[in-house]
């Protein structure tokens, strides 16, 4: 984890309520995808915890949606703005077990983290699939992104207005050697039973402070108590207790 | 002695900085910050006789200059404290470490106590009878007097070490806890742990906390902390921890001023790790500021009226 000052470079929106925004600094401890990096906002008390899209040299981008009065904040920010962000936590996703197949299968918010990962596994010379879950055609954002990194892209809506009609699990087959997926609790749990290879799954809980103090974001595992920002956000399937 | 130390129930801190239990976690996590011997002492997370995993989530809420929190105490319990946390916590703090300790009974309030007086490590014993998370203990023994008093006879009997009590702000008149945990030997007080709040989400009317309601801490505490702070030095003889919303060099020399002997410094380092560590730095040159040349003579300083 470092604490460092960060620079907005650019802060674009890509649908009604999605933003995508690079900011410049120092990025040293932005290591594994699937980290995420804090923000601390004007006049808010806690911290933003936002997973990392892309970094790249001194940038880090980040795509968020326009939720609360944190990220309607963020939204307004001009180029120039100078922000405390802590970066380089969580544990992120290992790509050492991916095998030569991967499968990513992304929803909604959940999708970002995926695109850093896919470049680190398109690295690795692996071959990887991608899953892209929105619910409508206009919430549509990425799967540019992903086809030019080399990915074979699946895009589905829920209302069918794009790619195939359905859920993210409607576009799975069994054709992968591991997967990794972030999205909505629902949708995590859907691929958890419809998948059939080991995977990763990146979870979100609302936090205190992000870094492991707080215990303020803790799950039960079947390894015991973790704490979602410290021991995860991302967690072995084996290891999941769907309990809630 | 420095300039900046101050002598809390018989032990020299080298500041009073200490973090404050439930926002310090073992100690660990900020080491890989900052050297934390550079703080007073910390309060550890705290501790019960079993393990818990607490409360469900979400715990945590937001609000104008602070949070909510309804963790519930969650911990490993006593028996792995002493024998996996306090040693891994040895390895990179060589001060004395406060251990912070909540029950459900008076017997297992007693009971963690006589486990943790055998550490060498622990120099004080920080007792939660103020805990507003958790149902059937923590907070129900600090907003009576008579509790209150149950709880600290009861520590006081099984250690030799500091008892410290810490009291909830959740009450009418806290000065009467105060006391009756004085006139049973506690040998400091800590004050305020979180005030009881709560937000409801408006998109789902539901409360935005699991547990509905949470502890208040942050900023925002932070007069109400001072008042009582103030109250409570002003009726016990016995050494007070000030706490609630400290995050400056400043509000460590205005809870001095008010009667602390000791400052603890919670929501701050969940928002900043490094708060203690900065906050220690500007102590000089606040304190130059200020014309005071010696910390501890701040204790109760103040001009009243």
């Amino acid at each position: 984890m470092k604490q460092g000052i960060f620079t907005v470079i650019s802060n674009d929106r890509l649908t009604d309520n999605v933003m995508k925004m690079t900011l410049s600094g120092d990025t040293s401890a932005v290591t594994a995808p699937g980290t995420f990096i804090n923000i601390l906002i004007d006049g808010l008390y806690l911290r933003r915890p936002i997973s990392v899209f892309d970094c790249e040299g001194d940038r880090v981008t980040v795509i968020y949606k326009i939720v609360g009065r944190g990220t309607e904040k963020m939204s307004l920010m001009p180029e120039g703005t100078a922000l405390d962000i802590l970066t380089g936590l969580g544990n992120g996703y290992d790509t050492s077990v991916s095998g030569s197949s991967p499968l990513l299968i992304g929803g909604g918010v959940g999708i970002p983290p995926l695109y850093f990962l896919a470049k680190k596994l398109i690295a690795e010379n692996k071959k990887v699939s991608v899953i892209l879950g929105f619910n409508t055609a206009d919430e549509i954002f990425c799967p540019d992104d992903f086809e030019a990194l080399g990915c074979d892209v699946k895009v589905t809506t829920v209302d069918g207005s794009r790619g195939i009609k359905g859920f993210v699990t409607a576009a799975m087959n069994t054709d992968y050697s591991y997967f990794y997926t972030c999205g909505p609790e629902p949708m995590l749990k859907a691929v958890y039973s419809a998948s059939v290879t080991d995977g990763q799954f990146s979870f979100e809980e609302r936090m205190g402070c992000g870094f492991g103090a707080c215990m303020g974001c803790s799950c039960k595992t079947v390894t015991g108590f973790k704490r979602i920002c410290k021991d995860g956000p991302v967690l072995l399937k084996e290891e999941i207790l769907w309990e809630k | 002695m420095g300039k900046m130390s101050v002598n809390l129930c018989g032990i020299t801190l080298d500041n009073p900085v200490i973090p404050a239990s439930g926002t310090f976690g073992y100690g660990y996590e900020f080491a890989d910050l900052y050297d934390i011997n550079l703080l007073g002492t910390f309060s550890f997370k705290g501790t019960t006789a079993q393990p818990r995993f607490g409360n469900p989530t979400p715990r945590i809420a937001e609000c104008s200059s602070g949070m909510l929190n309804a963790v519930g105490l969650q911990n490993p319990g006593v028996e792995k404290v002493i024998f996996e946390e306090i040693p891994k916590l040895k390895q990179c703090f060589h001060k004395k470490v406060m251990a912070n300790v909540s029950g459900f009974s008076v017997d297992e309030y007693a009971y963690t106590c006589e486990k943790l007086d055998k550490c060498d490590e622990i120099g004080w014993l920080e007792i939660n009878i103020s805990c507003p998370n958790v149902h059937g203990g923590g907070m129900s023994f600090g907003t009576d007097p008579a509790a209150a008093a149950q709880v600290t006879a009861a520590v006081k009997k099984v250690t030799s070490k500091p008892v410290i009590m810490k009291l909830s702000p959740n009450v009418t008149d806290i000065t009467a806890i105060a006391k009756a945990c004085e006139a049973e030997g506690a040998d400091g007080i800590s004050l305020i742990n979180t005030l009881l709040g709560m937000r409801i989400d408006l998109k789902t009317r539901r409360p935005v906390l699991a547990n509905t309601t949470g502890g208040l801490s942050g900023e925002a505490v932070f007069p109400v902390a001072l008042r009582m702070v103030y109250q409570v030095a002003g009726a016990v003889k016995v050494p007070v921890i000030g706490m609630g919303g400290v995050s400056s060099a400043e509000d460590v020399i205005e809870m001095m001023l008010a009667g602390a002997t000791a400052v603890e410094v919670g929501a701050a380092n969940l928002v900043n790790p490094y708060a203690c560590r900065d906050i220690i730095a500007a102590l000089p040159g606040v304190m130059d500021k200020y014309a005071i040349t010696d910390l501890k003579s701040l204790t109760g300083g103040r001009t009243d009226g």
